[in-house]
């Protein structure tokens, strides 16, 4: 039988009862919301906090929405309810394609997305979609709100720039003209962990020119630095959108990523899957882009 | 800590340990032992249980996040004396074997059909996706669905309606 460990519970009314209760309890303390990741590494003792402090309660933080050009995702947004949203598939059909791969059904409806960035579990697929689109991520402090951008996130595994006495309350993506998205993952079954998987953001030139303009590709599970493949959106900027092009934008992802072998599989195929599914991830994006694809 | 959780309607006041995980609270707390405890890693789905109208792992859940929530375990999900249509179904078409996941994978299919009246295979499959059956092979889980789906309407009319679901965002 695996139980956490002894730890104190307390629930939060608002986002200021939220920062009141963690700034009382210091670094001891860590934020639940679905618990999905947190309560699994607490039965390990991978996670031991003394406080918890549930934020189920502040609905406020659960919404879907677009602001000043930007889709805005509240911090407590139930991956379900990113995978059902019609506005999110409009403009970003990038979640929509992880969120069908992450866990299942039931996990779905408790896990949240700021959760998962929280957890900041290497091998997380909506940290890469994120940093595909280029998201800024929206974090509230006894001092007020700052942010930062998603691919500055993430510290390093189980790290993130999320200080002691803060919380992250919101996802903003800005909404450019001539883009879409994508999202391509291998896993060993159904609901697993990838064994990797790879995001892509294109924006392509107007009136047709199939120029990429501006591109965006995040990778998991495969040691990328801040979930990006920075050196294949360097070679893609600029240069057609073409299936040679993004294929050799995959060899670079694959050559600029460094996986480890584990149960999932060898390092030399973690590598071969990236520059597959970032090859595959680009084309999808640029069909949708293009409006061949929904 | 103390919690109060109203499980199929009724409330129950406990002394708990904060890291007490739901499950537990049910079984060993409540003697509601339909729900089963499995995997404890959040896999298996034998430990389903309704949470605010949406099915949830309780394996992964504290019982003190359920406080001032709704619970809806399998036993309350006959009305009265009759078996809700869910449960008809699995009896018609063989929907189990041994048992153990039958709970969680009831739970999820009444969800399905509050939402989803008329699934297809497909879209059941994807319901009880995070749900392992060792027996059956899913086959007749997935007929036991639709038998529900096709049947619902006589069961329920008799009965009461299942509760309305809370916005779970």
């Amino acid at each position: 039988m695996q139980v956490p460990a002894h730890v104190e519970y307390e629930r939060a009314s608002s986002v200021d009862h939220a920062l009141e209760l963690l700034a009382r309890s210091g670094s001891e303390a860590r934020v639940v919301a679905g618990g999905h990741s947190l309560i699994p590494m607490m039965k390990l003792r991978l996670a031991q906090p003394e406080v918890l402090i549930d934020i189920n309660d502040l609905t406020e933080l659960a919404y879907l929405r677009l602001e000043e050009g930007e889709l805005c995702v509240g911090a407590l947004t139930r991956h379900a309810d990113l995978l059902a949203s019609a506005l999110v598939a409009e403009h970003f059909p990038i979640f929509r394609d992880a969120e069908r791969v992450i866990a299942d059904p039931i996990v779905r409806n408790w896990g949240t997305v700021g959760g998962s960035l929280c957890q900041a579990d290497p091998s997380e697929d909506l940290s890469a979609a994120f940093a595909a689109v280029r998201a800024t991520a929206v974090i509230q402090g006894p001092g007020g709100r700052r942010t930062v951008p998603v691919r500055e996130f993430h510290l390093g595994p189980y790290e993130t720039v999320v200080a002691d006495g803060e919380l992250l309350v919101e996802l903003r993506v800005p909404i450019r003209p001539g883009g879409s998205s994508a999202y391509e993952k291998v896993e060993r079954r159904a609901g697993d962990w990838p064994v990797a998987a790879a995001g892509a953001a294109v924006w392509l030139g107007e009136n047709g020119d199939p120029t990429v303009r501006d591109v965006g590709i995040g990778l998991t599970a495969v040691g990328a630095e801040h979930f990006v493949a920075a050196d294949a959106e360097e070679f893609l900027r600029g240069k057609a959108a073409t299936g040679e092009n993004f294929a050799e934008a995959g060899t670079i992802a694959a050559a600029g990523c460094n996986p480890t072998a584990d149960q999932r599989g060898p390092a030399d195929y973690k590598r071969h899957l990236v520059a597959e599914l970032t090859a595959r991830a680009l084309r999808r994006a640029t069909a949708r882009a293009q409006g061949r694809q929904s | 800590m103390q919690i109060t959780v109203t499980v199929n309607g009724e409330q129950h006041t406990r002394e708990v340990e904060p890291r007490l995980l739901l499950i537990h609270f049910l079984r060993d707390e409540l003697g509601l032992t339909g729900s089963h405890w499995g995997c404890d890693t959040s896999n298996c789905g034998a430990c389903v249980v309704s949470l605010s109208g949406a099915p949830v792992k309780a394996c992964t859940v504290l019982a003190a996040m359920a406080h001032g929530r709704e619970v809806r375990t399998v036993e309350g999900l006959a009305h009265g004396d009759e078996l809700d249509p869910v449960q008809q179904g699995f009896v018609a078409c063989h929907g189990l074997q041994c048992g153990f996941c039958t709970p969680g994978m009831m739970m999820t299919s009444r969800w399905l059909l509050d939402r989803n009246p008329d699934p297809s295979e497909a879209e059941i499959r994807e319901a009880i996706s995070g749900q392992i059956c060792r027996c059956t092979g899913y086959e007749n889980i997935v007929r036991s669905v639709r038998w529900a789906a096709e049947h619902e309407g006589g069961a329920r009319a008799a009965g009461e309606t299942a509760p309305a679901e809370e916005a779970t965002a």
